[in-house]
């Protein structure tokens, strides 16, 4: 009986003590990627990195000043699309979702939210880039868009839902009109998680860059054009990554370091926007 | 944790008095509906482009290994093969240590831990597939080919899977970068289960003498198994439509091999590598085509997943807060 016991014991002691090893290795690949980006990023990054074009192949030196630029329109435009949509289909599935088309569209949200990027890629091709004859920013926008939205509506849903009744009950009993609440006292008060949900959206998007391949296409040179192709990190650094030099390789991990942080920012300024008002409740 | 208000008509009687009321309810359901209509518009689209390849190869397609631009004779095999051994083999290794990651996290882990560990690893899936596909390439190959591939051959070399010669962009360093990748998904919604699961679980089993552990494998993680399985579902899904860290890791060679230190393909690496060279209206035609089966293969893996995690977690946006 003892010896059984001491057996469990040790199962229970080495199982629990596995579990802990295993998410520090989790942990550890987080940090391992960020300390390489730094270490082998972070000498690259001087004043003409983020103020020079690229440079011929095999000449040293230039930067990315087009990939920065480029990153900011083409996610800039896919929010401007993506998050009214976004936000104004979660409103839906929190206000009026009860139904069948909530259900529709909650579960539709859901299967599109893993929607492989690449299809939306060549998706946006058929639809915006074939017809209109030449690859453009605005399509790599629309692309972003779409795999913004779905992400978007669910947890706007679920920010909007965490709204107490008692807020909305008193905006009506005072006659608000029902649009009204919602705008005015129901989605104000959810802004917070809102905002995240939004950041976390745009976040995700700058990085992608399989729908970017068909349609954005990217560019060597300076543009600021949205019909035109366009140039952002995320395609600089699959470029850069796969070709054959150093010095590529060296570009590489600057901007993919520049990307990272652009990323991280996002991220933790979502995570400090929902700090800030609900606290401990999450 | 449960976010969910009931989802009741509410006020009946102030439904519809007011002209801004409908007009707010029009422009929502308007709104709303772009999903549907996206998701029917992408379905048919790519069905209408990959038709002629339809037409043209039947079936058979979908077990024919050449891939002849010359001849415009296609077959998608080694790329739905490709597809499934390196979301499966990254699942494999992802999965055990994203249930760890869940399981310490909502039963082991000090208070003041919990937090910032999840807050990490959810971390991981912020980090874009290309910076994973630059790390892949000159990190996690190195490593694979110094520290990984060499005990791996000098006790498992025998066996054809481990045959051939590395020259590291392989099925293995394709399959160990999923792996990393979905990590953070499947642990997000595992420890999402996890905490649905009733305290009055636990506290049974430990009442009647079990040890820590015992209590939660045999009572917590029992009563989560549909939302954990549900949860490497997801993670599966994710890891069948990874494009970028993939493509830069796999070696794309058209070609079906049982050796995991041999380069392979997939189907989304396919469509990043050869869509823009597609010269012939038939080439493209069964690149689209490719993109069609992904897309109905991820559909399917995640609509199956989220009814698996709604058993559970009935109605929440679980795992939606994993960036």
């Amino acid at each position: 009986m003892s010896a059984r016991r001491l057996r469990r014991r040790i199962v229970s002691g080495t199982m629990t003590t596995l579990v802990g090893v295993l998410s520090f290795v989790a942990v550890l690949a987080l940090v391992l990627i960020l300390g390489h980006l730094v270490a082998k990023g972070a000498s690259s990054l001087d004043w003409a990195f983020f103020t020079k074009n690229p440079v011929p192949a095999g000449e040293s030196g230039g930067g990315v000043a087009n990939a920065i630029v480029g990153t900011g329109i083409i996610v800039g435009l896919a929010g401007l699309i993506g998050l009214p949509i976004g936000i104004g289909t979660g409103l839906y599935l929190a206000e009026y979702g009860s139904g069948r088309l909530g259900w529709i569209v909650r579960f539709v949200a859901d299967v599109l939210n893993g929607t492989p990027s690449i299809v939306v890629g060549i998706f946006a091709w058929t639809w915006l880039v074939k017809p209109m004859g030449h690859f453009s920013a605005f399509a790599g926008s629309m692309a972003l868009a779409a795999l913004m939205v779905p992400m978007l509506a669910r947890t706007t849903e679920e920010m909007v839902r965490l709204v107490p009744h008692s807020l909305r009950e008193a905006a009506l009993a005072l006659g608000y009109a029902r649009w009204r609440t919602s705008l005015r006292v129901v989605a104000r008060t959810a802004l917070a998680g809102i905002v995240t949900g939004s950041l976390v959206g745009i976040a995700r998007v700058a990085g992608e860059t399989a729908p970017l391949l068909f349609t954005a296409l990217g560019n060597l040179n300076f543009s600021t054009s949205v019909l035109e192709p366009m140039q952002t990190l995320s395609l600089q650094i699959y470029v850069y990554a796969t070709g054959p030099f150093d010095e590529w390789h060296r570009m590489a991990w600057a901007a993919a370091l520049v990307l990272m942080g652009l990323v991280l920012i996002l991220a933790i300024a979502a995570r400090w926007a929902l700090r800030s008002r609900y606290g401990a409740a999450r | 944790m449960a976010p969910t208000a009931a989802p009741e008509p509410r006020w009946p009687i102030l439904r519809g008095v007011n002209a801004g009321d409908r007009l707010y309810r029009g422009a929502l359901t308007a709104l709303a509906l772009t999903l549907p209509l996206l998701l029917l518009a992408v379905v048919g689209e790519l069905a209408v482009s990959a038709w002629p390849a339809i037409r043209r190869f039947g079936l058979p397609f979908l077990w024919t290994s050449v891939w002849d631009l010359v001849a415009g004779v296609f077959g998608a095999a080694p790329m739905i093969f490709g597809t499934l051994a390196s979301s499966l083999l990254a699942l494999v290794i992802a999965v055990p240590l994203a249930l760890g990651v869940a399981i310490y996290l909502t039963e082991f882990a000090p208070k003041w831990l919990r937090q910032p560990v999840s807050f990490l690893v959810e971390l991981l899936a912020a980090i874009p597939s290309v910076v994973y596909g630059l790390w892949g390439i000159f990190v996690l190959i190195p490593f694979l080919r110094t520290y990984v591939v060499p005990p791996l051959r000098a006790t498992l070399g025998w066996t054809p899977f481990l045959s051939g010669v590395f020259y590291g962009n392989s099925l293995l360093a394709g399959s160990v970068i999923l792996a990393i990748m979905i990590v953070p998904y499947i642990a997000a919604v595992s420890r999402e289960v996890l905490l649905a699961v009733p305290v009055s679980q636990r506290e049974a089993a430990l009442g009647m003498g079990a040890t820590r552990w015992e209590a939660v494998w045999t009572a917590v993680v029992p009563y989560g198994r549909a939302g954990l399985i549900g949860a490497g579902i997801l993670g599966l899904g994710r890891a069948l439509g990874e494009t970028m860290a993939v493509t830069m890791l796999i070696g794309n060679r058209h070609d079906i091999g049982l050796s995991v230190l041999q380069p392979a393909y997939t189907m989304a690496a396919a469509i990043a590598n050869e869509f823009s060279e597609a010269t012939t209206d038939l080439y493209l035609s069964a690149l689209f085509e490719v993109g069609l089966i992904l897309f109905v293969i991820t559909v399917a893996v995640n609509a199956l997943a989220r009814l698996m995690i709604w058993r559970v977690a009935r109605g929440t946006a679980v795992g939606s807060r994993a960036l």
